[in-house]
């Protein structure tokens, strides 16, 4: 068997998620006995392949292409697809993030093959990859095979851990011969909100509820979240009262979101909610109703006003580093 | 302009969840399911689209009899006419796109729309399959989508930001929260919409490439070490976040 694991890019940088998967590929490698490949798709990025090399990536494969400068996911996916297919690669690994989303599916309909997607778990039982996946936001998990004989994985971003192992990276060049349609979607613009991280991304995520009275008072989880060097996260309610962007809600019609460290300031914990969060390594929850559903995912509590409670907490923290 | 959206039947976000005897499905009993929270933003944007371009708007489903619920809502909403691909099965993505895409290359759309996933599998598959099927472009996750003459600008979420996509029609495009605020159907609407015809079709006969094997619940937290507030506790939370769960 052989792994195909495909490795992010934006702009010539690397994210946490290129060395989750590099990872996730290697400890699939060594459980089936098979080889593993990295993919870098762009252009001037063979440069890339040091860093993939300290986790383990000693097959490192890229196609580079001028017109690839600017994103393009058909192009991309083809480039994938291509590569596969040259390779005999049965498996192939692809991180869920905003780009794998539409990488993935058109990988796996080019090589028939079928997909299971965001995956928190792979393992190997009875000599099969059996593949876990939360459903209904996390309300539940399933544990999928795929049936056929190329198999398409993409894998949740911020739960499979990176973990460095020293290789020697051979770089080798793929030629793959693209359409005009390949083309025919190109990013022609990226906007970051600067100076705020993600809760898509981030480690540490401090979220306020209803309980803040008025965005006014959410400078406090934003210092909050400053001196736990995290993003700022919200409810549902909070998102639709306009207090904050949709960008920062955390929930089943938002984000689903795993962090080390959850903290979930006067947010009751609906169920909506508790499916985007429960599964992250630690929560926290801060509220005055000592009943509130939050209570009975949380690692640690404290029942009281967040209005007492975070700017004390903010001060702790600040103290704990020193500051 | 010929628009196509694609809907499916969702349990409501407040459902919660049971594992069904089968121990690979939910148990449907009690549950109240309703037309996906992401589709109604493209059922919007669809109406929107018809009202600046004229055309019409076509609504497909996958689904059995029940979703004719979700159909007849999106109706209700102002879609002209609606198909049905009639498969009682849980199928994978794979089977539920090739039912979609053989309807859509009948319709011949300029463009097509979805919810950017549906909230029971979440697995956002649905939108860029069909698009790599029907050999088009796709754009998923659109917040903002202008349209003139053949040539499409679409703002869609990535992390920590937006991206700015161009492409032209015909194409996928699916729908994030934040496109348009949907409308909510009036009665009246929705007593019409019951007498309305839903076009049926057969399921396709390709066999899913995905097999669920076991559906649990995640574990439930127990042990959690929680405090009345006071000055000391929220220092010995911080000292435990710090010694013992080592996460700050």
């Amino acid at each position: 068997m052989k792994i195909l694991a495909y490795i992010e890019q934006r702009g010539g940088e690397l994210k946490k998620n290129a060395f989750e998967t590099v990872t996730a590929a290697r400890t699939l490698a060594a459980q089936t006995g098979s080889s593993f490949s990295a993919l870098l798709v762009g252009h001037d990025v063979a440069g890339l392949a040091e860093r993939l090399a300290q986790y383990g990536a000693a097959d490192v494969i890229v196609v580079d292409d001028a017109r690839l400068e600017q994103y393009a996911s058909r192009a991309v996916a083809t480039a994938i697809a291509a590569v596969a297919a040259a390779e005999g690669s049965s498996v192939v690994l692809i991180s869920n993030t905003s780009h794998g989303k539409d990488l993935a599916p058109r990988v796996a309909i080019k090589l028939e093959a079928g997909l299971a997607p965001d995956t928190v778990a792979l393992a190997v039982q009875d000599g099969r990859i059996v593949a876990t996946r939360p459903v209904y936001a996390g309300k539940a998990r399933v544990d999928v095979a795929v049936a056929t004989p190329v198999q398409v994985y993409s894998l949740r971003p911020n739960v499979f851990t990176a973990s460095a192992a020293e290789a020697a990276a051979s770089v080798r060049t793929a030629t793959v011969g693209f359409g005009p349609k390949d083309f025919d979607a190109k990013v022609v613009e990226t906007m970051v909100n600067t100076g705020k991280r993600d809760v898509a991304e981030a480690d540490v995520i401090v979220s306020g509820g209803r309980g803040f009275k008025g965005p006014e008072n959410f400078y406090l989880v934003e210092n909050l979240a400053e001196a736990l060097g995290g993003a700022v996260g919200a409810s549902r309610a909070v998102v639709d009262a306009g207090w904050r962007p949709h960008s920062e809600q955390v929930g089943q019609t938002g984000k689903t979101v795993s962090p080390s460290l959850y903290v979930a300031c006067a947010i009751s914990g609906a169920v909506q909610h508790l499916a985007g969060m429960s599964s992250s390594k630690f929560i926290v929850a801060i509220n005055k109703d000592k009943d509130a559903p939050i209570f009975s995912v949380a690692d640690y509590g404290i029942i009281g006003d967040v209005f007492d409670v975070v700017p004390l907490m903010t001060q702790e923290v600040n103290a704990l580093h020193g500051r | 302009m010929n628009i196509v959206v694609c809907i499916s039947q969702t349990p409501d976000t407040a459902t919660k969840v049971a594992v069904g005897a089968d121990g690979k499905n939910i148990d449907a009993k009690g549950v109240k399911f309703v037309l996906n929270p992401y589709d109604e933003f493209a059922v919007e944007e669809g109406l929107q689209l018809r009202a600046a371009n004229g055309g019409e708007v076509t609504l497909v489903c996958v689904g059995g009899d029940g979703a004719k619920e979700a159909i007849r809502l999106g109706i209700a909403m102002g879609a002209d006419k609606a198909v049905l691909v009639k498969d009682e099965e849980r199928a994978d993505s794979f089977r539920v796109v090739s039912g979609i895409a053989d309807v859509v290359r009948a319709a011949n759309p300029d463009i097509i729309l979805l919810g950017r996933q549906s909230i029971d599998y979440d697995s956002a598959q649905v939108g860029p399959m069909l698009a790599e099927m029907l050999d088009m472009p796709c754009v998923s996750f659109v917040t903002k989508l202008e349209i003139s003459g053949n040539a499409v600008r679409a703002e869609r979420d990535i992390e920590g930001g937006k991206e700015v996509v161009e492409t032209s029609l015909p194409c996928v495009v699916t729908a994030q929260k934040g496109l348009n605020e949907p409308r909510y159907p009036k009665l009246p609407d929705i007593m019409k919409a019951k007498a309305k015809p839903i076009a049926e079709v057969a399921a396709p006969s390709v066999a899913a490439r995905v097999e669920t094997l076991a559906m649990r619940k995640p574990a439930d937290k127990t042990g959690g070490k929680i405090f009345e507030f006071s000055p000391e506790n929220v220092k010995e939370l911080v000292r435990l976040l710090h010694e013992e769960a080592k996460v700050i």
